[in-house]
C-alpha cells in the first residue's frame, strides 16, 4: 500500500479497497518500525490522524470528500500547526504549541488530507544537509550513511521511505528541490507569491515559499492544487485565478522550447550527474521538445548576493525569539542583557547564529549599501536574466545540485562547500520563479535530480512537463531496500 | 553672548483607527493587559502583518492638509532593536521613502506669523509597555498598544523659542483633530513628541549639536524642559564646555533633562525595506477622494470667521481652536440672529469659564447652542440686562429650563416703561436731598449712586441706557 502514489490511493479510498483509517493506520506502523533508523519525525501524531482518518471515512461514504480526502500526509515542521509542537527543528521552539495553523495547514486539513505529524528538518529552515537540526539529523533512506539534502530533508526522506506518500516542504534556497534530488523525489518550489506564507516560520521572507513533495509530478500537482491561491492574510501573496494542476497533465509536449544553460553545466559537475542529465533530456526530446542553449551570464553571483539577503532578513526575522514571550528562556537570568544572550545563545544551533551574525553585518551602518543594496541589484540583474532566457525558452532544465547524497559530516565542518550545494537553486529564489526536482537516475546508488525552471506561474507547464517524463521513465517509482 | 535656540520637533500622533496599523485588533484604550493584542501583535512565529487602508488614508489626509507632497510610492522599513515590549524585536516604520514629503504649516506668536517647515510625516506602529511597578522586581510587559497606528511628524529646526514650539505643537494638535485623524488625548499619550535641542550664537549659521528630549506629553512640559535645556546648554558653552549629543528624558518632578543615552551608545537599527510587507502604492484617485473629504482647515476657518462674522483676529483664532468650538459658536450665531460679537463673548466668555470651572469639554456643555443662543435673543433685543443675563446663564447651566422660562417665572424682564422708571427717580429725589444737592453742585460721582438706589429699587431690572439717559435728565 505505502508504494502507491496519492491518486492510487485516492483511488482506493473511492472504490472502498480500504478506507482511511486502515491507510493511516499502516502508516503510522510503517513509521514506529521505520522511522527510528531515518528520523523524518519531530512528532507523530495518531490520535489526532485517527481521528481525521475516521471524519474522512465519513466524508468518503457521504459523498462529500474530496481527492485529497482521507490521504495521509505530514507537514514540515516550519509549519504552525494548532494546538501541535511547532519547533523549526530548533531548541528554541522545542517547547513551542502553536494557538493557530499555517494557511498550509488550513488547506490541507479542509481537502480532508489527514496529518501524521511533523517532519525533521535544518533548524529555522538553514541547512542543505539536516545536520543542523536540534533533533538530530535525518538518514538518507537509500543511504544511511548519507544526508538526505535539507532543509527539507525529513521532508523527503519521509516520503522516499514511503512513511507517507506527500508532505509538505518549503525552500528558500534550494530546500525543496535539493533534498528530492537528494531522496529521488519530486518536489515543486511554486512561483513566489504562490502559496501562502501565513504561519510557515520565516528564514527570508522575500525567498520563502512553500511547495509540495511526493514520489511523483501528478501527485505534487494535485496537492499545490489545494496549497495554493490567495490569502488576504500574506501581503505578499498574490491575486489571481486558481488553476487547475490535476488536469490537462497529459498535455503533449510538441514544441516545447527547453533552454540549457552553460552556467550549469560547467566545472564541479559530477559527471554521472551530467550524465543523467542528458539522458533525461534526450527523452523529453524524444517526447516534441527541441533544445536550445542559453546563457543566464550573472548566476555565479547568486551565491554571494543569496548569502547577503538571506542572512540580513533572518537576521531580523529570528529576533522575536528573544525567550520574553514564548520559546527557550535561559534559567535564572541576572538581567535583562542575560536573558537575552544565554536565551539566544543556548537556544539557536552554530548555523542558525552565523547567519545572523553575517545578516547582522551585512544590515549594519556603513555596511547596507555595500551588501544589502548590492545584493538587491544583483537579484535584478539575475531576474533579468532569466526574461531574457524566457523569451526564447519554455523551460530551462539542469542538474538539482551538484553532486549526489554526501556523507554526514563531510561537509558540515565548510560552511562554503555546505553552501556550494544549493548553487544551482538559489538563482530561482532570488527572480521568484517556479522550479522543479524530479528523479532522473542514480550515482553509486544515490539518486539524482533534475532541475526544471519555469517563468512566473508556469507550474502547470513544468509539471506538466515532469509527469510526461515519469510516463515514459520509471526512476520515480524506485524505493529503497529498509 | 548672545545665543539663539534651534528647536526640531518629531511629534507622534495616534492615529484613531479602529483597528491596529497591521493586524484586526482593537486599538480602545484601557483595556486589561494584553486582551487586545493578537498572534501578530504578539510577534509568534509565521505571523504576518497586513497594512489596514485606514491609517494610510488619515496620513494622506494629514499631508493634504499641510500642503505636503503624498508619495505615490512608499516604503516600509524594519527598525530593528530589542527592548521586551517589542514584540519582534523590530518596529515597523518608514525610512528613506515616507508616505508625506515637505509641508508646512504657519503659527503666531505674540501677534507674529512664522512658518514651520514639515519634513515628512511616516507612518509607523507604536511598542507595547513596560510596567515596572507591582511586580515584585519584576517587569510586567502590556500589548495592546503594539501596533497601534502612529504618524511621526518630523519639523525643520525652524523654531528659535520654547514658546514657537508650543505654538506649533498646539497648531498640529489642532489640526490633527480637525482632521479627525487622532483624538489628541496627551494624557494617555495619543500626541506626544520628542524636541530636538540646540543653541548657537547669534549670527552663526552653522547648528550646533543637539539634544533629543524624549516623550514629551504636555505643552506645559515641552515648554519647560526646552527652557531648562536651553539654560543647561548656554551654561555649558559659556564655562567653556561642549554639547554632547544625546537623548534626555524630561523629568516633570524635578523640572530637569537628564541623560538617557549618549550618541555612542545609541543602537545602530540595521533598517532595510520589510520583506513582508509590498511598497505602499497610493494612486491620484485615492488622493483626490481623500482630498474631497478634507473638512475646512483652522486656517480657512478663521479667515472665514473674521470675514463672515466681523470677528477680530483674536476671537477667530480662538473660536476655530477646535472643530467642536468653533461648530458650537456658529450655531449659537446662526439660532440667535444677534451680533456675532455678542455671540463669541458669550462664547469665549461665561461659556468657556463655566467649562473650565467644571472640567468639561465644549462638545460635554450642559446648555446647547439652541439655549444659549435663546439667552443672547433676549439680551439683544433689551428684554434682559447683561448682568441679569449672567443669572439667567446659571439657570440654563443648572437645568433644561430656557432662557424664557427662567425670564418669566422669575419676573426678569426689564423695565423699559419711561413712566414707572420716571416715578422711581423721582421718589429717590425726593428722598436724597443731600445727595441731589451735592451732585449738582459739581460731585460727578454721586452718579453712581443714584443708579445703584434705581437698580435697587427695581431689583436690578431698570433697563440701564434708559436709567442713565433719564436719571441725568432729571438731576440736571
Amino acid at each position: 500500500m505505502h508504494e502507491k502514489t496519492i491518486r492510487e490511493l485516492s483511488e482506493g479510498l473511492k472504490s472502498k479497497a480500504f478506507s482511511s483509517l486502515e491507510l493511516t493506520e499502516s502508516f503510522l506502523q510503517r513509521i514506529d518500525r521505520l522511522d527510528p533508523s531515518i528520523n523524518a519525525f519531530i512528532t507523530v501524531t495518531p490520535e489526532r490522524a485517527l481521528e481525521a482518518a475516521k471524519a474522512a471515512d465519513v466524508a468518503l461514504s457521504g459523498g462529500t470528500a474530496g481527492p485529497l480526502t482521507g490521504i495521509p500526509i505530514a507537514q514540515k515542521d516550519i509549519f504552525c500547526t494548532e494546538g501541535v509542537r511547532s519547533s523549526c527543528g530548533s531548541k528554541m521552539l522545542d517547547q513551542f504549541i502553536s494557538p493557530y495553523n499555517a494557511t498550509v495547514v488550513d488547506r490541507l486539513n479542509a481537502a480532508g488530507t489527514v496529518m501524521l505529524g511533523k517532519l525533521n528538518m535544518d533548524e529555522f529552515a538553514m541547512g542543505s544537509s539536516n545536520e543542523t537540526s536540534f533533533y538530530g539529523p535525518v538518514k538518507n533512506p537509500w543511504n544511511l550513511e548519507t544526508v538526505p539534502g535539507g532543509s527539507s530533508g525529513g521532508s523527503a526522506a519521509a516520503i522516499a521511505a514511503r512513511l507517507v506518500p506527500g508532505a509538505t516542504g518549503t525552500d528558500t534556497g534550494g530546500s525543496i528541490r535539493q533534498p528530492a534530488a537528494f531522496c529521488g523525489i519530486t518536489g515543486i518550489k511554486p512561483t513566489y507569491g504562490l502559496v501562502s506564507r501565513w504561519g510557515m516560520i520565516a528564514f527570508a521572507s522575500s525567498l520563502d515559499q512553500a511547495g509540495p513533495m511526493a514520489k511523483t509530478a501528478e501527485d505534487c500537482a494535485w496537492l499545490l492544487e489545494a496549497m495554493a491561491g490567495f490569502d488576504p492574510k500574506d501581503s505578499t501573496s498574490i491575486e489571481r485565478p486558481k488553476e487547475i494542476y490535476s488536469q490537462g497533465l497529459d498535455k503533449s509536449l510538441q514544441g516545447l522550447r527547453i533552454g540549457l544553460p552553460k552556467e550549469f553545466f560547467g566545472e564541479g559537475l559530477d559527471p554521472d550527474i551530467h550524465q543523467a542529465i542528458q539522458t533525461a533530456i534526450g527523452e523529453i526530446e524524444k517526447l516534441g521538445a527541441t533544445v536550445k542553449a542559453i546563457s543566464l551570464p550573472h548566476m555565479h553571483l547568486s551565491g554571494p548576493a543569496y548569502y547577503v539577503v538571506a542572512p540580513a532578513e533572518c537576521s531580523s526575522n529570528l529576533a522575536r525569539l528573544d525567550g520574553v514571550r514564548y520559546g527557550y528562556r535561559a534559567e535564572n537570568p541576572k538581567d535583562l542583557k542575560d536573558l537575552y544572550m544565554r536565551s539566544r545563545g543556548e537556544g539557536f544551533g552554530a548555523e542558525v547564529k552565523r547567519r545572523i551574525l553575517i545578516g547582522t553585518y551585512a544590515l549594519s551602518a556603513g555596511y547596507y549599501d555595500a551588501y544589502y543594496l548590492k545584493a538587491q541589484k544583483i537579484r535584478r540583474l539575475i531576474s533579468d536574466d532569466f526574461k531574457k532566457a524566457f523569451e526564447e525558452v519554455d523551460v530551462i532544465m539542469g542538474p538539482t545540485s551538484p553532486s549526489v547524497a554526501f556523507q554526514f559530516g563531510e561537509k558540515s565542518q565548510d560552511p562554503i562547500a555546505m553552501y556550494l550545494s544549493d548553487i544551482y537553486t538559489i538563482a530561482v529564489n532570488l527572480a521568484g520563479l517556479p522550479g522543479m526536482s524530479v528523479p532522473v537516475g542514480f550515482s553509486k546508488g544515490l539518486p539524482i535530480g533534475m532541475q526544471l525552471i519555469g517563468n512566473y506561474f508556469s507550474e502547470h507547464r513544468l509539471l506538466n512537463v515532469a509527469h510526461r517524463y515519469q510516463g515514459v521513465t520509471d526512476w520515480h517509482q524506485q524505493s529503497p531496500k529498509l | 553672548m548672545q545665543w539663539e535656540t534651534v528647536i526640531g520637533l518629531e511629534i507622534h500622533a495616534q492615529l484613531a483607527t479602529k483597528s491596529k496599523i497591521f493586524s484586526g485588533a482593537a486599538t480602545l484604550y484601557g483595556a486589561e493587559p494584553n486582551t487586545q493584542a493578537c498572534a501578530i501583535d504578539l510577534g509568534l512565529p509565521g505571523v504576518l502583518p497586513v497594512l489596514n487602508q485606514e491609517a494610510v488614508k488619515m496620513a494622506v489626509k494629514f499631508g493634504l492638509a499641510i500642503g505636503a507632497e503624498v508619495s505615490p510610492r512608499s516604503v516600509f522599513a524594519r527598525k530593528n532593536y530589542f527592548y521586551p515590549d517589542l514584540p519582534k524585536g523590530y518596529q515597523i516604520s518608514q525610512f528613506d521613502l515616507p508616505v508625506v514629503s515637505t509641508g508646512e504649516t504657519t503659527i503666531v506668536v505674540d501677534g507674529e506669523e512664522k512658518v514651520i517647515g514639515i519634513t515628512r510625516a511616516h507612518l509607523e506602529e507604536d511598542a507595547g509597555k513596560s510596567l515596572h511597578e507591582d511586580f515584585e522586581g519584576h517587569t510586567g510587559i502590556d500589548l495592546n498598544r503594539a501596533g497601534t497606528p502612529l504618524l511621526e511628524i518630523v519639523s525643520e529646526p525652524d523654531m528659535r523659542s520654547a514658546k514657537e514650539a508650543v505654538a506649533y505643537m498646539k497648531k498640529l494638535h489642532a489640526l490633527v483633530r480637525y482632521l479627525e485623524i487622532c483624538d489628541g488625548n496627551m494624557q494617555e499619550g495619543s500626541f506626544r513628541c520628542d524636541a530636538n535641542v540646540s543653541i548657537r550664537p547669534k549670527g552663526q549659521e552653522k547648528f550646533g549639536t543637539r539634544a533629543e528630549i524624549k516623550n514629551l506629553n504636555s505643552f506645559r512640559f515641552v515648554e519647560k524642559a526646552i527652557n531648562y535645556e536651553v539654560l543647561r546648554q548656554i551654561e555649558i558653552l559659556e564655562n567653556g564646555g561642549t554639547i554632547v549629543q544625546e537623548t534626555r528624558l524630561y523629568d516633570a518632578n524635578k523640572d530637569e533633562t537628564r541623560s538617557m543615552r549618549s550618541k555612542e551608545e545609541a543602537n545602530d537599527y540595521r533598517y532595510f525595506p520589510d520583506p513582508d510587507l509590498l511598497p505602499l502604492e497610493i494612486d491620484a484617485n485615492f488622493i483626490e477622494s481623500v482630498r474631497t473629504q478634507l473638512p475646512e482647515l483652522p486656517d480657512q476657518k478663521k479667515l472665514r470667521f473674521k470675514a463672515q462674522y466681523s470677528l477680530n483676529d483674536y476671537d477667530a483664532e480662538v473660536l476655530t481652536a477646535t472643530r467642536e468650538l468653533a461648530s458650537y459658536f456658529e450655531q449659537v450665531a446662526l439660532l440667535s440672529g444677534s451680533d456675532p460679537k455678542l455671540c463669541a463673548n458669550w462664547v469665549m466668555g461665561d461659556l468657556a469659564a463655566a467649562l473650565n470651572k467644571a472640567g468639561l469639554e465644549i462638545e460635554e456643555s450642559p446648555v446647547d447652542p439652541q439655549r444659549l443662543a435663546g439667552l443672547i435673543q433676549r439680551i439683544a433685543d433689551d428684554t434682559i440686562s447683561g448682568k441679569i443675563a449672567k443669572h439667567v446663564f446659571e439657570g440654563l447651566w443648572a437645568s433644561l429650563e430656557s432662557a424664557d422660562a427662567i425670564i418669566d417665572r422669575e419676573g426678569l424682564r426689564q423695565i423699559t416703561d419711561t413712566g414707572a422708571i420716571e416715578a422711581i427717580i423721582d421718589a429717590i429725589i425726593a428722598e436724597n436731598p443731600a445727595q441731589v444737592e451735592g451732585y449738582r453742585s459739581g460731585k460727578d460721582k454721586l452718579f453712581g449712586f443714584f443708579v445703584g438706589q434705581a437698580m435697587k429699587a427695581t431689583e436690578g431690572k431698570a433697563n440701564p441706557a434708559q436709567l442713565n439717559e433719564l436719571l441725568k435728565k432729571k438731576l440736571s
